[in-house]
């Protein structure tokens, strides 16, 4: 039998799941209305077109240039690489632990994947300066390891656990008897994988690579060391790119305040909030259409 | 997510913590409050000065800003500000100005900066003039070869834009123009010499007392103003009696002689400490 209680308790426990509820809804809603203000003026002067360009060029004596196209092509090259590195080993080591591996391997192999994701990324990123970019450089015979690549290659590492593991779960959940049923009509146990398994779980991987890529295209700190950071417009995995986020970590300190280009680096920002918005609503599209069909 | 959560309220008791020490530690006897403010080069040399100086003088608090020597003579002029720190003389016109509201600056210099060029040590190259340097960092030369090296492709690197060494490097020896967009931006010095260390055909520059602490493993060559002249080393004493071209004074501006407590921080920066802490930070001593 509940104790009985007061309307005045039951309200108050009422607003307080509200609130507590809706922190996220306002935090992100703050952040966006904090973003523009920051970034509005811009706008009269000097003016959106000057953000379309390609050379930025903050720091000069000649004519401060805000042209964003080679920061947004290095995010883009730099996560494209990424992905391209951490799908195949994520989703293939999500379907290892999930539907191959005996209890034992996935035990002794679930702490260092979990370990990998909480290493801090300025490890990571010392790491890559370190020992990965001059393997690449050796591997490739380039003149220096700082390239897109190495950038690709450490950040796909990052979202290797991320991918794996939201995978993984995918896997898990899909219904015993769908599995059953295949074995029982005679598929062997590769068959049963990738016909019945990885396609029943498909939404869910999906999910876990854009989130994968969230991570990618958000990480700062180990991208900033490694790709070199030369604002050029390219689409070259071994040329030298500066990503949204390096740049705003790398001159956000010392900018002058109120300055265009202060101003300039709120843009970047709103660019780098929109993309992952985009992403998160791509996939949550995904998500429905296959779960529909389902 | 729990690990999310976990952390984040780590980090909010952290962040609370530390307001409440900052609270307490203000009470109690009067303070007397320094401010310096100006070049972004001289805030670590600064800041490092202040923290020394205050474990003797607990009734002084030193607070340092930058934002730029620009930024640091317009306070000192409009009085916001006890000491700028500078890493280039007043202009005639911000003396003017200064002298139209009352305000006499004076100069003291605090310490040297220079800046060496630094390249692999298996590079043959060993000396260059000031516009073979310009040209590499503009883009004109792309290839060792034409500064008298191999036939090998030029890795330039560079600091942040924020680096005030950046814009030194920008206004000396880039005689102002833009530096190319191929060069490699490095988010730290340490950055720049690691690469340095590991790419054969990269060039980069570096306070002096980075680029003799790397030791062995970087080459530091020799610097020529001009094509003709003799090249130069930045050693403590070139970079002293000028002959090195990177190098420039920095500077301290009060309002007339200092006195009190910013006469004692000045006359600690000048003293045996304050110095032996110029050369701790890779910069050059006065004397």
């Amino acid at each position: 039998m509940p104790r009985p209680r007061t309307k005045w308790t039951e309200r108050c426990v009422e607003v307080t799941l509200v609130v507590a509820a809706s922190t996220s809804i306002i935090l992100v809603g703050l952040i966006f209305l904090f973003l523009f203000r920051e970034a509005a003026p811009f706008v009269q002067h000097p003016g959106l077109s000057s953000l379309m360009g390609d050379r930025w060029i903050p720091v000069s004596f000649q004519k401060e240039q805000f042209g964003i196209y080679p920061l947004v092509t290095g995010s883009i090259l730099v996560t494209a690489i990424a992905t391209v590195v951490a799908v195949p080993f994520g989703v293939i080591g999500a379907v290892y632990l999930s539907e191959v591996a005996r209890p034992a391997e996935t035990e002794t192999l679930k702490p260092f994947i979990e370990l990998l994701a909480g290493i801090p990324s300025v490890v990571i990123g010392f790491f890559g300066l370190v020992v990965l970019a001059p393997f690449v450089k050796a591997a490739f015979g380039l003149e220096t390891g700082l390239n897109a690549f190495t950038g690709g290659l450490l950040l796909g590492l990052m979202a290797i656990p991320t991918i794996m593991s939201v995978s993984e779960d995918a896997l898990r959940s899909v219904p015993a008897s769908y599995k059953q049923a295949s074995l029982a009509l005679g598929g062997n146990q590769i068959q049963t994988i990738w016909r019945i398994t990885v396609p029943a779980a498909l939404p869910g991987i999906v999910a876990a690579v854009m989130l994968g890529m969230g991570r990618v295209i958000g990480e700062t700190m180990a991208v900033m060391m490694v790709t070199g950071d030369a604002a050029q417009t390219t689409f070259k995995p071994f040329e030298s790119v500066r990503t949204m986020t390096a740049t705003i970590a790398a001159e956000m300190g010392e900018v002058p305040f109120g300055s265009d280009h202060y101003r300039a680096l709120f843009w970047v920002g709103i660019i780098l909030l929109v993309a992952t918005f985009l992403l998160n609503i791509v996939a949550q599209r995904v998500l429905k259409r296959y779960s529909v069909r389902q | 997510m729990r690990n999310v959560t976990t952390r984040t309220l780590t980090a909010i008791s952290i962040g609370l913590l530390g307001m409440l020490a900052a609270c307490s530690g203000k009470k109690g006897n009067e303070v007397t409050v320094v401010t310096v403010k100006g070049s972004d080069t001289m805030v670590h040399l600064v800041s490092m000065w202040a923290e020394a100086f205050m474990k003797n003088h607990r009734d002084v608090e030193i607070s340092t800003t930058g934002g730029g020597s620009g930024t640091g003579i317009a306070a000192l002029i409009n009085g916001t500000t006890d000491i700028c720190a500078s890493s280039r003389d007043i202009k005639d016109t911000e003396r003017a100005q200064a002298e139209q509201k009352g305000i006499t600056p004076v100069e003291t210099m605090v310490a040297r900066d220079g800046i060496a060029i630094v390249v692999n040590p298996k590079n043959p190259v060993q000396e260059l003039f000031l516009d073979q340097l310009r040209k590499m960092y503009t883009g004109v030369y792309t290839r060792w070869s034409q500064v008298g090296g191999p036939n090998e492709p030029i890795t330039a690197l560079s600091r942040e834009s924020s680096s005030g060494t950046y814009v030194f490097f920008q206004e000396h020896v880039l005689n102002k123009e833009d530096f190319a967009q191929t060069v490699r931006l490095m988010p730290a010095t340490s950055a720049i010499i690691q690469s340095v260390v590991l790419d054969r055909w990269s060039i980069g520059y570096v306070g002096i007392g980075y680029a003799h602490e790397a030791g062995p493993q970087v080459k530091i060559l020799g610097v020529k103003a001009t094509e003709a002249g003799a090249a130069v080393m930045p050693t403590e004493a070139a970079v002293h009696s000028g002959e090195y071209s990177i190098a420039r004074p920095l500077f301290f501006y009060t309002n007339g002689d200092p006195t009190g407590a910013v006469k004692q921080f000045v006359d600690f920066c000048l003293g045996p400490d304050g110095q032996r802490i110029v050369r701790e930070t890779g910069y050059v001593p006065v004397q």
